[in-house]
């Protein structure tokens, strides 16, 4: 037998479902039955969301895909480093380490206050018009020096951040054992920033997967070249809508696991 | 000379002078206990004798070696004098084992391997064993202060300073960290306690500190200083905490 406040919550929760389900479909309905009223429908129909088109080019499209994965998969370590040392640059203490702690500063400011396409841009067909030889004129290699460059200033404010959330009573109770100031900083406050900061940090991640994109305007025949090339091709815009399904599949599970670690940690600390 | 002694020793924080030209002198194998209400200035007394806190004047002498001269390396004078927060401070990411064999590790360029002996006989003489390998989220509070302790220890310093280790802990907890401090005096240990654990500074003290506005107003034996105080101000606290 439940007891009145339990039989009260269930009446509650069954109202709270029909409410949002009702809701919902109310919604969808309303988006299924008034979109295809409007005036350009059965054209943007077959532009954007033609069966045949999607059947014929998705394979190519995923094909290409392996590129954005690759591009991302080197990219990401080099990022991951970067961003650590600029981050430990920015909190070096000594006088003589002043310089790298300005460079840090001026880095993280430069590379986070301009964007990303630009940078792309000036490094991706600046350097290698400077004549260098193959292959190192390639458009991957400085596609990747411009993703890392940018990537690595955000990447640092999250490691600094991280770096400064260690309290203080940590750093004191590991110099009260005698620990010089550099094995405080690796066997105590690192191990514990770069927990804390993981879910910050796989936001970004999922950032950079969606904005290998970009390195397509310096010439890799990544998914968003291709399906640039399909559209051409086939005068028809469905190939772009297969390559959002594409990275779809590979940011939505990321995000939500993202999510999911942030509100673990949120329920640890409280 | 005493083992551990200041001499007129002054911090400030800004305006405020929370120790104001103490003179404390610790022999070899005493116990002294610092008592006072908060903000008597014990804690910061005992992080400067760390040199956790940089002293604004006065001088600091270990075994007869000034120890507080500006722009000295720190490292070495507090491989010699263990200390023991309040707040325990444990290294969360590291099982108990670990936090007690890190700086033996990098200090004394000691493997893993070579410690663990040594580092498990540790742990079983305060009754932690079966906790070795556990992180600290995983341990009572009365446990983590142990191994806090035990960390400290693992340098076999010359000295302790405890920081009222007990003042955080449930109150059926605090017996097992003082049994923990009865057997380090049995060893002879040199320690400086802060406490307001005023039972046990009269049972195991060998001299008594009352502070008070950042001075020493009172200090001797304990039996004089709980019985017979002569200052108003240590009668008054002790009529509040007694």
């Amino acid at each position: 037998m439940p007891t009145r406040r339990q039989a009260y919550e269930t009446r509650v929760k069954r109202r709270s479902a029909v409410i949002a389900g009702g809701s919902t479909l109310g919604v969808l309905a309303a988006i299924v039955l008034l979109v295809p009223l409007a005036p350009g429908w059965p054209g943007v129909k077959k532009s954007f969301f033609n069966a045949e088109v999607f059947a014929k080019t998705f394979p190519g499209l995923l094909d290409a895909f392996v590129w954005d994965v690759a591009i991302f998969l080197w990219s990401a370590p080099l990022i991951f480093l970067l961003g650590l040392l600029i981050a430990l640059a920015r909190d070096a203490r000594s006088p003589a380490l002043y310089p790298l702690r300005l460079f840090g500063m001026f880095y993280t400011d430069i590379f986070r206050g301009v964007p990303v396409i630009l940078v792309i841009y000036l490094i991706g067909f600046g350097i290698p018009g400077l004549g260098l030889p193959r292959p190192w004129n390639s458009p991957f290699i400085w596609g990747t020096v411009a993703l890392v460059l940018t990537y690595s200033a955000y990447v640092a404010e999250v490691f600094r951040t991280g770096i400064e959330s260690v309290h203080q009573s940590q750093r004191a109770a590991a110099a009260s054992l005698g620990l010089v100031n550099k094995d405080v900083m690796r066997y105590v406050i690192l191990p514990q920033a770069i927990r804390k900061v993981v879910p910050a940090n796989m936001n970004l991640f999922i950032a950079l997967q969606k904005d290998v994109a970009l390195l397509s305007f310096i010439g890799p025949v990544e998914i968003f070249r291709q399906a640039g090339v399909y559209k051409s091709l086939l005068a028809n815009f469905t190939p772009y809508v297969g390559a959002a399904l594409i990275f779809l599949a590979i940011t939505i599970p990321a995000t939500r696991y993202a999510d999911y670690l942030l509100a673990k940690q949120l329920r640890e600390r409280t | 000379m005493a083992f551990l002694e200041t001499r007129r020793l002054t911090k400030s924080f800004g305006k405020n002078t929370v120790c104001n030209s103490i003179d404390l002198r610790v022999d070899k194998g005493e116990l002294v206990c610092l008592i006072g209400a908060s903000g008597s200035g014990k804690s910061t007394l005992l992080k400067c004798l760390n040199l956790l806190e940089p002293i604004d004047d006065g001088e600091i002498f270990l075994d007869g070696e000034d120890i507080s001269i500006p722009g000295l390396d720190p490292q070495p004078v507090r491989k010699r004098i263990g200390i023991v927060f309040q707040s325990y401070n444990l290294f969360p990411h590291m099982t108990a084992a670990e936090n007690v064999m890190l700086a033996p590790r990098r200090l004394h360029k000691r493997s893993r391997d070579d410690l663990l002996p040594q580092v498990t006989e540790l742990f079983s003489r305060f009754g932690l064993k079966d906790q070795m390998q556990h992180y600290p989220e995983q341990l009572s509070g009365g446990q983590q202060q142990r191994v806090a302790i035990v960390r400290a220890l693992a340098m076999r310093p010359e000295i302790m300073l405890f920081d009222e280790i007990t003042s955080a802990l449930d109150p059926e907890l605090v017996g097992e960290v003082l049994d923990v401090l009865r057997q380090l005096r049995s060893k002879g240990m040199t320690m400086i306690l802060a406490t307001h654990e005023m039972g046990f500074a009269r049972e195991l003290a060998d001299k008594v500190c009352f502070l008070d506005g950042g001075v020493i107003l009172e200090e001797g034996p304990p039996e004089t200083v709980f019985t017979q105080p002569t200052e108003v101000r240590t009668r008054e606290f002790l009529a509040r905490v007694l």
